[in-house]
Parts: C-alpha cells; sequence; structure tokens
C-alpha cells in the first residue's frame, strides 16, 4: 500500500497526462464513426449560438449573390409550375382527384448554414435549425445547385450536418441519362471534385455527362443535382470518376433539409426482407 | 491574482482567436496557423503542473467542439504541455529553481526560437497525423506540418514582437 502511494505520488503527472489522453483519443477515435459522433459536435448551445452570432455578420455581404440565386430558382419553379398547371388544363380537366396521386413523399423546410468547413479530412456545416423545428438525424440536405450532405446530430436548436466533403459520406449516385448507379465518395483532396465508385463497366460515360442522386437510399430524393464527369480513370478493373460538383462547398449560405415521410414504412420493409 | 487573469485572458483570447479569425484563413486553400500553441508556451513556469495539463486539455477540447474534430486538438496540445519542461531543460537550460523569475522575452532569441519551433513542429505534426487518422497520405501530414509550422511561427514571433513594442 505504502509503494502503491509512493508510486502515485512519484508519477501523478504522468498518470494525469495518460488519464487525459485516453480522454482525447476516445473522443478522436468516436468521432470516426457516424452513428457514435455525439460528445463532440459544433452542434450544442454554445458554440451554435457563437457560430449563429458571428454568421449574422458574415452573412450580410453575401445578400447580393444570395438574392440572385433566389430568383434564379424562383423563376425556374415558376416555369415547373406552369408546365404543371398547363397539364392539368389540358389533360385530366379536373375529374376525380385521386389521392394516390397527391401523396406526399418529401417534405422540405429551410435552414442557414452557419458554420462551414471543407479544407479538413472530415467536414462538417452547422445549420441553425434541430429538434424543436422538427429535424432530426438522417436527413438530407441540398440547395438550390445540388446536394450539401447528410444531418448526423441534432441539439434543440442547432444540427450538424456531415458533408460530402466527408470520408464516412457515402452516397447513393447515377448518371441522369441512364439508371447505373454508383456510390458517391471524397476522397479528400479537392473540395470542389468527389469521387463516383462502383459504376458498372457497361455504362457509357462521357466527359461533362450529369450525375444526379440515385434514389436508392431513404434519404435523398431521386435527381437531386450533384456534378458534371470532369475525368475518368480505370485502375484494377474498378472504375473511378471525377466529379466536378455544381456547388461551391467554399461558400454554403440558406439550405434546404429534405425529411422523407415514408422512411419508416421503407426501413421496415427492408428489414423484413433481410431476416 | 493577477496571474490568474493573465491565464484567463490568454486561455479565452487564444481560443476565439482560433476559432473565428485563424480558422477561417485557409491561405492557398488549405494552410492555417495554429496559434492556440501559444498558450503553452506562454503560461507561466510552475513546478505544480495540474492545471496547466488540464487547462491545456480544456482549450484544445473546447477548439475540437467548435471544428468538429473529435479530440485531435486536445490531445496534441496536452502532449506539448506535458513535454514542455523537457525542453526548457533542453534549450534554455533552466532548472526548478529559475521557474519563478523565468522570462520568456529575456532569453536570447537564438535559444527562444529553437524552442518555440520545436514545440510549434510537434504539435502539429501530431496534430495533422491525428487528422489524417489512417497511414495513407502520409505525405500531405508532413507538407501541412511544414506550412502550417512556418505559418504560425510568423505569426507567433510578429506577434510577441508588436506586443513587447508597446509595453
Amino acid at each position: 500500500m505504502q509503494q502503491l502511494i509512493s508510486f502515485i505520488q512519484k508519477y501523478k503527472n504522468f498518470l494525469f497526462f495518460l488519464l487525459l489522453a485516453f480522454i482525447a483519443l476516445f473522443f478522436t477515435i468516436n468521432n470516426t464513426r457516424f452513428h457514435k459522433s455525439k460528445f463532440i459536435s459544433s452542434a450544442n448551445k454554445i458554440t451554435g449560438g457563437l457560430y449563429e452570432k458571428s454568421s449574422q455578420f458574415s452573412n450580410y455581404l453575401n445578400l447580393k449573390a444570395q438574392n440572385e440565386e433566389l430568383i434564379l430558382e424562383n423563376t425556374s419553379l415558376k416555369n415547373q409550375l406552369e408546365f404543371f398547371n398547363s397539364k392539368i388544363d389540358t389533360v385530366l380537366d379536373f375529374t376525380a382527384i385521386d389521392s394516390s396521386h397527391f401523396h406526399q413523399k418529401y417534405v422540405y423546410s429551410n435552414a442557414r448554414a452557419i458554420h462551414n468547413s471543407y479544407h479538413k479530412k472530415n467536414n462538417y456545416i452547422t445549420i441553425n435549425k434541430g429538434n424543436k423545428q422538427g429535424l432530426s438525424k438522417e436527413m438530407a440536405v441540398i440547395n438550390n445547385k445540388g446536394i450539401i450532405g447528410i444531418i448526423d446530430d441534432t441539439s434543440s436548436n442547432y444540427s450538424r450536418v456531415q458533408s460530402i466533403l466527408n470520408s464516412n459520406s457515402k452516397i447513393n449516385a447515377r448518371l441522369k441519362n441512364s439508371f447505373h448507379f454508383g456510390t458517391l465518395l471524397w476522397d479528400g483532396k479537392d473540395y470542389n471534385i468527389v469521387q463516383l465508385e462502383d459504376i458498372p463497366r457497361q455504362a457509357t460515360i462521357q466527359i461533362g455527362d450529369t450525375i444526379v442522386t440515385g434514389g436508392k437510399s431513404t434519404i435523398f430524393p431521386e435527381g437531386i443535382l450533384i456534378g458534371t464527369v470532369k475525368s475518368k480513370a480505370t485502375k484494377n478493373s474498378l472504375r473511378s470518376i471525377n466529379i466536378q460538383l455544381f456547388n461551391d462547398m467554399s461558400n454554403i449560405g440558406y439550405i434546404y433539409v429534405v425529411k422523407n415521410l415514408e422512411k419508416t414504412e421503407i426501413n421496415a420493409l427492408e428489414n423484413l426482407t433481410n431476416e | 491574482m493577477n496571474k490568474r487573469l493573465y491565464i484567463a485572458f490568454l486561455f479565452l483570447s487564444l481560443l476565439f482567436l482560433q476559432v473565428f479569425i485563424l480558422n477561417n484563413i485557409l491561405f492557398l486553400g488549405y494552410i492555417n496557423p495554429y496559434l492556440y500553441v501559444a498558450f503553452v508556451i506562454f503560461y507561466p513556469l510552475r513546478e505544480e503542473r495540474f492545471p496547466f495539463l488540464f487547462l491545456s486539455f480544456l482549450l484544445g477540447l473546447s477548439i475540437d467542439f467548435f471544428s468538429d474534430s473529435g479530440g485531435i486538438n486536445a490531445f496534441s496540445l496536452l502532449f506539448v504541455a506535458y513535454i514542455r519542461l523537457f525542453f526548457v531543460r533542453v534549450f534554455l537550460k533552466k532548472t526548478t529553481q529559475d521557474y519563478l523569475l523565468f522570462d520568456l522575452h529575456a532569453e536570447p532569441f537564438g535559444n527562444v526560437f529553437n524552442y518555440v519551433m520545436t514545440l510549434i513542429i510537434i504539435h502539429h505534426f501530431i496534430l495533422f497525423s491525428f487528422a489524417n487518422f489512417s497511414t495513407q497520405n502520409f505525405s500531405d501530414v508532413l507538407v501541412n506540418t511544414l506550412y502550417a509550422s512556418i505559418f504560425t511561427a510568423i505569426l507567433f514571433f510578429m506577434g510577441t514582437y508588436i506586443i513587447r513594442k508597446k509595453k
């Protein structure tokens, strides 16, 4: 007992250092896993609130560009609306309302990015809405130019988004003009370029082809824009395609959060077949 | 009391400087200074090391909270804080008796430069190794360490020079 106490006395600094080092390592290792990265997150009250304050200043500088984007998006939405209106007028002519036609699958809500990182290996975005506004884990985050990421942690008023620029990010994507799909990854090098892997060999891919989300997951709706094919490389019989993103990931302001209303239904069905 | 205020001021100012200004610099797209390592350099030398180790850990962890990086800043700053005394002995040749009267600015510049550069490079190397968290891209770790260390050192020496001039 005496020896033990004197040992602790002698090496107390080192033992204290070891204790703190283990805590830090524990946080580091936990952070690399998607479902466990809860402890150290900028989506808490203090850091979220401070980021909100600081982003309010920088937000003024981008108002003009944001307005222009809104006008562009409004125009395209108005055009789509006119297209559907014309269809209703000419073809359907208001007969019986079939409830299955009006079944809504996704709900969009808006939020603003208050902190954004894009130069690290695992990047996250903090947004200014959380549990209280109905956001939860594994909802898709997009903006008018394309996909941004998936929510991976929420607090009452803030959420953390796992950006597509993250080594843990895997998103189902396909070519716009065919239904060959693959997995969207990021190699951690250039924040404007992501990689599409596991595309079947028979798919014909041209430089400049558009890539959109595949709709094979319950998170992203089908057909959300991602980017265009920049270059393709074949090594070890696996094809890797570099994709130039439509989004400028270093400049993200207002975003949309997409909630899939049928997610529990689809998941229940898929778990049933796996058993 | 005066010392405690000084430490609290150092802690908070380095935290906010790092999180709100330096983390957004991204010179050439990816080079960032990590000036919060100055906390370890400026913290008064003491025999009692518990508060020092704990505060270093806490500063690193606070920065991790802001930058969603797990515990990498906490670990690297803690490690540098733990090995600081060793380098004080090696480069500045101070023993336990000299701690109370120690003043970094009174030391010859060559010694201080070696001391500061060693701490910065060790800290940055650990930081980038853990941020990478694999054996791949090891050259990126070295390149990042080199550039960021130079950037941090320039800021550190310019900052201390300006602050000293005022007094």
